[in-house]
């Protein structure tokens, strides 16, 4: 009994531990089908007498079936998450209000108050730039400097790699233009002079884009539009003007230095005029700046100012973008 | 009216499930820039001018541009003088 018992724990031991160094005379069986996936050193493995450890079993199979069994959790997990998400948003759905319902809580007395009072109260004729230059001002203000942020971000992150590359007198990423490329690949190719087609039209519709881009950012009050679109139009300007002319042209006259000192100023014009309201809430100063008449270009206080403001940084944010991502270069 | 505005809704579905269903990159950001200008025209008739203007620049101008922006870095674009260097 005892004897049967030290011999299983014996065969538990070599089963678990491997039943020490491999002998001598070890007879290596053929090699197994070279197809299996992953199978290391098969030579090593595939013994008549050497016991494997179990760690050493774990990890062989490992080897051949764990990619399987991975894919089998990854799929099983993301349906999971897959439904469990879905089902999650659906439910959030269920519980909206019904659309268009009068008991809403979107359908409260500032809608009526923004309809009635909102001519006189900011001096616009187009509501929905009273309303978001001036009684949600602050809104505006914070999606400008986040907008400021993130090409201020991208001009630090892909503006370093160049910088060293300029200090880098010896720099392999010179093309024969003697131009600094961010890129490790080819340089894209994004000035093609024999282009005809490109340059006419773009020479007939970059000034009517340019008039139109800043009708919009003017009459922001008056008329549909405003800062954000406006600047906008303007930036797909200047990028059509980039495609056509190359990126030197509109870098004489729109670089990297116009677009801090065009952006920061703006961004600080606002801040001075808006920035107020992060200290008193809700309740407004008042404005010793004249409403003027409505209808007139020359209405609606702080409105047309703001806009400019946001007309600039948007412009330039965007073709900071265009420029910076094909050339890494503004 | 009514019956332009279902072909537009009709015609941005379509859009939308040809965008994902497409097996060519190009031409899923082309089918996208389609749908931001008929999504303006949407706009407009739902009398959201603001929103059709900045639509049509951002959705259907700049989205797009920064698209093939990106299809170009990634190679997908199908420079056919790339492939003959």
């Amino acid at each position: 009994m005892n004897e049967e018992l030290k011999a299983i724990w014996r065969s538990l031991f070599d089963w678990v531990m491997g039943n020490g160094p491999r002998p001598e005379n070890e007879v290596i069986p053929p090699e197994p089908p070279p197809d299996l996936p992953f199978t290391l050193k098969p030579k090593d493995k595939y013994s008549r007498f050497h016991e494997a450890t179990l760690k050493e079993r774990y990890s062989q199979w490992v080897e051949i079936h764990g990619l399987h069994i991975f894919s089998i959790v990854y799929s099983g997990l993301s349906v999971l998450t897959c439904v469990v998400v879905v089902s999650l948003l659906l439910a959030t759905v269920a519980e909206l209000p019904p659309f268009g319902d009068e008991k809403n809580p979107a359908n409260n007395e500032v809608i009526r108050r923004y309809v009635e009072h909102g001519g006189h109260e900011t001096g616009a004729q187009n509501i929905v730039a009273g309303l978001i230059l001036d009684y949600r001002a602050f809104d505006t203000f914070g999606e400008s400097a986040v907008l400021f942020t993130a090409a201020v971000s991208v001009l630090m992150i892909l503006g370093a790699s160049r910088r060293n590359k300029q200090d880098n007198e010896l720099s392999p990423n010179v093309n024969e233009d003697g131009k600094n490329f961010l890129q490790r690949g080819p340089p894209i190719k994004t000035f093609r002079k024999d282009d005809a087609i490109l340059r006419g039209v773009a020479t007939l519709s970059i000034p009517v884009i340019l008039m139109m881009g800043c009708v919009v950012v003017i009459n922001g009050h008056l008329s549909p539009g405003g800062g954000f679109s406006g600047g906008a139009i303007l930036s797909t300007a200047l990028i059509l003007a980039a495609n056509a002319y190359g990126f030197e042209r509109v870098h004489d006259f729109f670089n990297e230095r116009t677009f801090i000192v065009s952006s920061s100023t703006a961004l600080m014009i606002y801040a001075l005029s808006k920035g107020y309201s992060f200290f008193t809430g809700a309740n407004h100063l008042h404005s010793i700046i004249p409403k003027g008449t409505i209808g007139n270009i020359l209405s609606g206080g702080l409105i047309l100012p703001l806009n400019i403001c946001v007309g600039l940084i948007v412009a330039g944010t965007l073709y900071g973008f265009y420029a910076l991502f094909s050339e890494g270069d503004m | 009216m009514i019956v332009i505005e279902w072909l537009l809704l009709i015609f941005l579905i379509v859009c939308a499930i040809a965008v994902s269903i497409s097996k060519n990159l190009l031409n899923s950001v082309i089918i996208f820039m389609s749908y931001s200008l008929v999504m303006a025209v949407i706009w407009v008739l739902l009398r959201s001018p603001d929103l059709a203007i900045t639509e049509a620049a951002v959705g259907a101008g700049v989205t797009s541009v920064l698209f093939f922006l990106a299809l170009r870095k990634i190679g997908q674009m199908g420079h056919k003088e790339d492939e003959e260097k």
